[in-house]
C-alpha cells in the first residue's frame, strides 16, 4: 500500500505537486477550520452577549426529526451547538429576493467580494511544518504588504452594495464605510512599519510572515520577550513602541472589520442595517459571515504580528525543536512524541490564540457604545494617525541608540 | 432664543477615553463570570421547567365545562356566556331534555358547545356570567394545534378539561 503511494507521489511532476499541496492547504485551512470557526463565532457572539447582558441565548437546538416523520424532535443538550448549522440551513431555504430598482450585476458581485478576506488567509502562517511542510499556504516574501493589499480589498463589498441597492441607507452606509476603511488603512499600515524596522535588524529585511513567526517562537513573542534573544535590551525597550503598536493596530482592525465601536456602515439604529439593508437570504449571509472572516482574519493578524503566532515556548515546533532552555528541559520528552503531533500541536495553539482574540473582539463589541461619525473620524485622523507616525520615530529612535 | 448646553469639562483621563473602556470591560467580564459560575438568575427554562405550581388560585387559563358531582352537566344552555364573549368565541346550540331523562326538570342543555381557542382573550366574562357557574376558568395555558379545527374545543373536551366541581350550585338538585 505504502509502495503505491510512493510510487504514485514520485510519479507528479513536481510543479503540480506543488499545486496541489497549496490547494490541500487551502482545502484544509478555508473549509475545515476557518468556515466552521465562522458559523461558530457567530453563535459564540450570541451567547457570550447573551452571558454579558444576564441572558442565556440559544442553548437548544435540537434535530428536526418531525419533519422525516418522526413524532418527536430529537433534543441533545448540546447547549444549542447546533444553531449554526439551523442557521445555515434556514439561510439557504428563504427566498433570494432581488429588488426590481436595483442595478443587477453589482448587486450580485458585492456579496461575492465579501467573502474576500479568506484570501488574506493565504499569507498567514497558522502552524509550523507538518510532515516537513510550511503550514501557510503562500509563504511570499511581501507576505505583509501582501495582507494589507487584500484586506483593503474588503471595502469593495460595501461600497458596491451600497451603491448597487439604489437606496439611500444603503448607500448612507457605503459612503460611511469607504471614508472610515480608508482612514483606518492608514493607521493600521503606518503602525506596523515598527515591526517591519525590527525585522529588518533581525531577520535580514524579509517580511515573510513566517519568518516573523519563526523569529517570536525563538526569541520570545514581540510583546512578550521572555526567552531566547528576547531578554536583550533592544527587545525590551521595543516594547514601548510595540505596545503604542499594538494598541494602535487593534483599533484600527475592529475600524476595518467594521466591529461595534466602529460599526458605521451598519449601524442599525441610525442606517436600518446600512449597506445590506437591501439584501436577503444566501446574499445577506454572505455579508454576514464576511463580516465574521474579516473578523478571524483580523485576529490572526493581531496573533501573528504580537503574540508569536502558532508558537508557545514550551512546546516544540514541527521539527521537534523548541527555544534553547525548554529544549535542554523537556528535550527528551520532545524526541518520544512525532514530530506531526507536535506539527498539529502548534496548529491547535494557533487557532486558540485566534479563539481568545475573537472572545475579546466580542467583548469590546457588547460593552463599547457606537461612536458618532465625526468622532470616529476625529479618532482615524487626528490621533491614531499621528500617534503611529509618532510612534515610527520612537522605534528608529530606540534602534539607533541600540545599533550606534 | 438659543439655548446653550452647558457641556462638562473633561479631565485629562477622561479625555484619554481608554480608561473607562477599561471600566466598561470590567463590568461586562465581571457578568459573564458571574453567568459561567451560574450565580447569575436567568430566565425559566420553559417546557423544562414550568411554573405550574405557583399559579395563583384566580389564574384566568382555558375557559372549561364542569359536571357537578353526580356527574350531571351543569350548564343549561341559556346563552348567557355567549351573549357576553367579547370576541364571540362561544357559540352554543341548545337542546331539550327528552322527558324520560333523569334531569328532565332541567329542559334544556347544550347540544354543541364551541370555544374558539384562537378567538378566546381569557377575559372569564363566560365564568363571571354564568349563573349556573358551569363554566370556569381553569389553569390549562398552553392550547395548541396544528389547524384552525384543532383549536376549536368542542363540547367533549371542554368536559375532559373541565372534569367535576362539587358544591355551589344545587339549584337543579332533585332531591332537594
Amino acid at each position: 500500500m505504502t509502495d503505491l503511494f510512493l510510487s504514485i507521489y514520485n510519479s507528479i511532476p513536481p510543479e503540480l505537486l506543488l499545486i496541489l499541496i497549496a490547494a490541500a492547504k487551502a482545502f484544509f485551512i478555508i473549509f475545515l477550520v476557518v468556515l466552521p470557526m465562522v458559523s461558530y463565532t457567530v453563535y459564540a457572539e450570541r451567547r457570550v452577549s447573551a452571558a454579558m447582558q444576564d441572558r442565556v441565548g440559544p442553548n437548544r437546538t435540537g434535530f428536526p426529526l418531525t419533519l422525516l416523520g418522526f413524532k418527536k424532535d430529537l433534543q441533545l443538550y448540546l447547549g444549542g451547538l447546533g444553531q449554526p448549522i439551523a442557521d445555515a440551513m434556514k439561510f439557504i431555504l428563504k427566498e433570494d429576493f432581488t429588488p426590481a430598482y436595483v442595478k443587477k450585476f453589482w448587486f450580485w458581485v458585492a456579496p461575492c467580494l465579501a467573502m474576500m478576506p479568506l484570501v488574506t488567509l493565504a499569507f498567514i502562517p497558522f502552524g509550523s511544518t507538518l510532515f516537513g511542510e510550511k503550514m501557510v499556504i503562500s509563504d511570499i516574501n511581501v507576505g505583509l504588504l501582501g495582507v494589507f493589499a487584500i484586506t483593503s480589498l474588503g471595502v469593495y463589498a460595501i461600497v458596491l452594495a451600497g451603491w448597487a441597492s439604489n437606496s439611500k441607507y444603503p448607500f448612507l452606509g457605503g459612503i460611511r464605510s469607504t471614508s472610515q476603511m480608508i482612514s483606518y488603512e492608514l493607521s493600521m499600515g503606518l503602525s506596523l512599519i515598527p515591526i517591519l524596522m525590527l525585522l529588518g535588524g533581525l531577520t535580514g529585511g524579509s517580511s515573510k510572515l513566517s519568518d516573523l513567526v519563526n523569529l517570536q517562537a525563538d526569541h520570545g513573542w514581540l510583546l512578550l520577550p521572555l526567552w531566547g534573544n528576547g531578554l536583550s535590551l533592544e527587545r525590551w525597550l521595543m516594547l514601548i513602541p510595540l505596545g503604542i503598536s499594538f494598541v494602535v493596530f487593534t483599533i484600527s482592525i475592529f475600524a476595518e472589520t467594521n466591529r461595534l465601536p466602529f460599526d458605521m456602515p451598519e449601524s442599525e439604529t441610525e442606517l436600518v442595517a446600512g449597506y445590506h439593508t437591501e439584501y436577503s437570504s444566501m446574499k445577506f449571509a454572505l455579508f454576514f459571515l464576511g463580516e465574521y472572516t474579516a473578523m478571524i482574519v483580523g485576529s490572526s493578524m493581531i496573533v501573528v504580528f504580537f503574540f508569536g503566532g502558532w508558537s508557545l515556548p514550551f512546546i516544540p515546533n514541527g521539527s521537534g525543536t523548541a527555544p534553547a532552555f525548554f529544549q535542554s528541559m523537556f528535550g527528551g520528552l520532545y524526541a518520544m512524541v512525532p514530530n506531526w503531533i507536535w506539527g498539529l500541536a502548534n496548529i491547535t495553539v494557533f487557532f486558540a490564540k485566534v479563539a481568545v482574540v475573537l472572545f475579546c473582539f466580542i467583548w469590546v463589541r457588547w460593552t463599547v457604545p457606537r461612536f458618532r461619525f465625526d468622532q470616529l473620524m476625529k479618532l482615524g485622523w487626528l490621533y491614531l494617525f499621528e500617534i503611529a507616525l509618532v510612534n515610527i520615530f520612537i522605534t528608529a529612535g530606540i534602534l539607533a541608540y541600540i545599533h550606534k | 432664543m438659543a439655548y446653550v448646553v452647558p457641556r462638562p469639562e473633561l479631565t485629562l483621563k477622561e479625555k484619554a477615553y481608554l480608561p473607562s473602556i477599561l471600566n466598561g470591560l470590567k463590568i461586562t467580564i465581571g457578568h459573564f463570570i458571574k453567568m459561567m459560575k451560574g450565580e447569575t438568575k436567568v430566565t425559566l427554562q420553559y417546557p423544562e421547567e414550568k411554573w405550574d405550581a405557583h399559579l395563583p388560585e384566580h389564574y384566568r387559563g382555558a375557559p372549561t365545562l364542569v359536571r357537578d358531582e353526580r356527574g350531571r352537566e351543569r350548564c343549561v344552555a341559556c346563552q348567557l356566556c355567549e351573549f357576553i364573549c367579547p370576541p364571540r368565541a362561544i357559540t352554543i346550540k341548545p337542546e331539550e331534555i327528552p322527558s324520560e331523562d333523569k334531569y328532565a326538570k332541567v329542559e334544556k342543555r347544550p347540544q354543541v358547545f364551541d370555544i374558539d381557542m384562537i378567538r378566546c382573550i381569557y377575559c372569564g366574562m363566560c365564568e363571571e356570567v354564568c349563573p349556573e357557574q358551569a363554566i370556569f376558568l381553569r389553569k390549562d395555558y398552553a392550547i395548541t394545534g396544528t389547524s384552525r379545527a384543532e383549536m376549536v374545543h368542542d363540547k367533549k373536551k371542554l368536559y375532559e378539561l373541565g372534569g367535576v366541581f362539587e358544591g355551589l350550585v344545587h339549584k337543579w338538585n332533585p332531591e332537594k
